[in-house]
């Protein structure tokens, strides 16, 4: 009841964030220079900011990114951990040796460290649009050597059941096996693990964002709308300012909530 | 048994009390104890408060005060500086003070192996520097050019030890450095200064420095009574600071500081840009056009809160010998009209060259700088009135350095620029096209235009000159290229802006840097 009501909002942010050109009542980029640091108006729900941009519309688009680009990079992250972690696993010997120690070696380096020194690197004429895809898809394409490990026991596990040297003895071929037999039983730990990777990218994208590293202006995330938060002490003066804060907490115990009962399902 | 451990507790935290620490923090760890090679703000407050010069600038007249030299007389027209040392000085060590140190540290400042930057501030051309000691106490410099406000110079060079390098002569010696946390300066029971009753200086018995990059952390710290003052402080921080009636901080705005924010293309040749960027960046309309676009009241207005001045050159209105004013300042018509007289177009929203290219660059900065982030949203929403996209990019400081210095792979960056004195001389290693500071094209063999080759002739000029009146116009001239060409694109000059606890005795902030500690043998605690 409770993951059905956790999905059922979550979906419904979701659609906010989707619809934010035709929700937010003004354009994440809008400025008002005459309106700047503005209080809650009817204009302007949760005010305006330093740049007199709409505080409320913005964080509709931030819903948008951070709630549309999380998921997919942790598609593609899993995707990556099902590959390497089931490959590993059927191979087996030196590649599985070699797999481990390169997830190992992935897991000790210091991801925000890491992060940083890729994203020095790319190109520069990204527009923001860009920006925000590379950088979620660095954060997918670092942040797969947890789950590939879970995966690979999970192959193991299965390959070595009775019902598996069964379906070998009858002359049943690696693929189809892999497809027919192992996918299905791997399936809720592959849920489980996408379902992990969602609110540890939000939270990364928010972490990078904090130092000035994650979604490059003028678009908003949830992670970068929270960096107002840095100067605390004007939170006294503009409690509105916890606004993003809110709504990042509150997706993340929906995720939370969500994947608890995905968990008790692999269970 | 109890009774003993509370008298301890009692003894310990009385002792506490009376040692008077003076406590505030750096943004960023030293890169140097040396005092010689010093190019950065912390290593600059740690030479500052251990080194002793022979001439200190009073931050307070901005005139030039005898310090290790009882006097001094600059002769043949500014070529030739000739000091009278203090008698009975000793370093921390108690290792006497001679000529001997004086030449050797010019000597070692001089030596091009040693790479100090203060070497830029004594152009010799490579030609030799005389120097001797003259009788028990006096030393003679002679160089081979003259150098116009020679003594002022001094105010930077902290004499070294010729035996013990460790040594120093100024108010505080260093006594611990813990690396990324903090640095603790002791008193130097041996600093030759006393007070006018005949009291041995400095008051205070430490300074603990200690290096917090947040300034959210920093204010909080202050607010905690946990450091004694901030400087430099940021607009936002400071009105809240401020606003706050049950502070017990004093507020000062000293005005405009002599800082910068500036913003410059790369117009390096060997950049790897495409060729189409690299002729937008080197055409002075396609620069003027962009600068002329820039509503700099709003940057004061929305980014500073009112702490700033618009900046249209490189010099501050509160450095008022020096400071040329502009004409009106220029509008978006005006900005057009250069895009038009640069063989640019729109195409609707979009600004095309006269290739039909889109117009589209990107500016660096330092991420983790609020103020930054906020002047580059509002530089891309003026520059979009022009149809040029600007995308914006945050790098980490280290990466950031990294492109405007050595790989030049950047389109054009934003940054602030720290101007110590007043002097044009002090910006010689900005505006010289061989020095390693002038940003938009460092270290040229020859100048790469002709107003380049100009100002490197004025630059030479006014600094050789011992007339005021020749140096003010030879620099007014440098102001007016710089207003033309926009090399650098001036934005602000934020105002010095500072909060000293009420509990610091004798703090008189001043507008040169270092605003709060530049008397720091003369500033106490009270409990």
């Amino acid at each position: 009841m409770l993951a059905a009501m956790a999905k059922a909002l979550l979906v419904l942010i979701l659609f906010v964030g989707v619809c934010a050109p035709f929700v937010a009542p003004h354009g994440f980029a809008e400025m008002s220079r005459d309106e700047a640091l503005s209080g809650p108006s009817r204009t302007h729900l949760l005010g305006t900011d330093e740049e007199g941009r709409d505080r409320f519309s913005r964080l509709i688009y931030g819903i948008r990114i951070s709630l549309i680009l999380a998921p997919l990079a942790a598609v593609l992250t899993t995707m990556i951990a099902v590959f390497f972690g089931a490959l590993a696993a059927r191979r087996g010997g030196l590649f599985e040796r070699a797999f481990l120690i390169f997830s190992d070696a992935l897991l000790c380096i210091p991801w925000m460290f890491l992060l940083i020194s890729v994203r020095a690197l790319l190109p520069l004429n990204a527009d923001a649009g860009v920006s925000v895809s590379i950088t979620f898809l660095l954060l997918a394409s670092l942040g797969w050597a947890g789950s590939a490990r879970v995966v690979r026991v999970r192959v193991r596990n299965l390959l070595v059941r009775d019902d598996q040297l069964w379906r070998m003895a009858s002359g049943i071929g690696d693929a189809r096996s892999l497809f027919l037999h192992v996918a299905p039983n791997l399936w809720p730990v592959i849920k489980t693990q996408f379902w992990l990777a969602v609110p540890a990218f939000i939270l990364s994208e928010s972490n990078l964002s904090m130092i000035g590293l994650g979604v490059a202006e003028p678009l908003p995330s949830l992670g970068n709308l929270i960096h107002e938060l840095e100067n605390i002490g004007a939170v006294r003066d503009a409690p509105w300012l916890l606004a993003p804060l809110l709504v990042l907490v509150l997706v993340l115990l929906l995720l939370s909530a969500a994947t608890n009962q995905k968990r008790n399902e692999t269970i | 048994m109890n009774r003993a451990v509370v008298a301890c507790l009692w003894t310990l935290l009385a002792l506490g009390a009376l040692a008077s620490e003076l406590r505030f923090s750096v943004r960023s760890e030293p890169r140097t104890f040396d005092p010689l090679l010093v190019d950065d703000s912390s290593s600059e407050t740690i030479r500052y408060l251990t080194g002793g010069p022979l001439i200190r600038l009073d931050r307070s007249t901005q005139k030039p005060v005898a310090a290790l030299a009882a006097s001094w007389r600059v002769t043949e027209a500014g070529r030739r500086i000739d000091f009278e040392l203090r008698p009975g000085v000793v370093f921390s060590d108690g290792t006497a003070f001679t000529a001997d140190d004086v030449i050797y540290t010019m000597k070692r400042l001089l030596n091009p192996t040693t790479h100090s930057p203060l070497a830029d501030s004594f152009p010799t051309g490579g030609k030799p520097v005389e120097m001797r000691g003259v009788g028990p106490h006096g030393v003679m410099i002679r160089f081979p050019n003259p150098i116009a406000d020679l003594a002022s110079l001094f105010d930077q060079v902290a004499i070294q030890s010729r035996t013990k390098p460790d040594a120093v002569l100024g108010p505080f010696v260093l006594s611990e450095h813990k690396p990324g946390i903090s640095i603790l300066l002791v008193r130097n029971s041996h600093f030759w200064k006393k007070d006018p009753i005949g009291k041995q200086l400095p008051y205070l018995d430490s300074v603990r420095v200690s290096i917090q990059p947040n300034r959210e952390a920093e204010a909080l710290a202050l607010e905690r009574g946990e450091i004694d003052f901030i400087q430099n402080i940021d607009p936002e921080i400071y009105d809240r600071l401020s606003k706050n009636p049950d502070r017990l901080e004093v507020f000062n705005d000293a005005g405009a500081s002599l800082d910068s924010e500036q913003l410059w293309f790369n117009q390096v040749p060997s950049a790897p840009l495409s060729s189409t960027k690299k002729a937008w960046y080197a055409d002075s309309h396609f620069r003027r056009a962009v600068s002329y676009a820039l509503r700099r009241e709003d940057l004061c207005k929305l980014v500073y809160r009112g702490h700033a001045v618009p900046a249209y050159g490189p010099v501050s209105p509160s450095n008022r010998y020096w400071f040329s004013a502009a004409g009106p300042p220029p509008s978006l018509d005006d900005a057009l009209k250069e895009l038009k007289a640069g063989g640019f177009k729109r195409s609707g929203d979009t600004l095309m060259d006269g290739s039909g290219t889109r117009v589209e660059f990107s500016i660096i900065s330092n991420a983790g700088s609020k103020i930054h982030e906020r002047t580059l949203a509002l530089i891309q929403q003026d520059l979009t009135r022009l149809g040029i996209k600007v995308n914006l990019v945050m790098l980490d400081f280290s990466s950031l350095i990294e492109r405007i210095t050595r790989t030049f792979d950047y389109d054009a960056c934003l940054m602030s620029l720290t101007n110590v004195g007043l002097d044009p001389n002090e910006q010689m290693n900005v505006w010289v096209s061989a020095a390693e500071n002038h940003q938009w094209n460092p270290s040229q063999k020859s100048p790469a235009n002709p107003w380049e080759a100009e100002i490197d002739k004025l630059m030479l000029a006014q600094s050789a000159s011992p007339e005021m009146k020749d140096r003010k116009a030879a620099f007014d001239r440098v102001q007016q290229i710089v207003r033309e060409q926009q090399p650098f694109i001036y934005l602000v000059h934020p105002n010095a802006l500072t909060a000293v606890s009420r509990r610091l005795r004798g703090a008189a902030p001043a507008m040169l840097r270092p605003q709060v500690y530049w008397n720091v043998e003369l500033l106490s605690l009270s409990n």
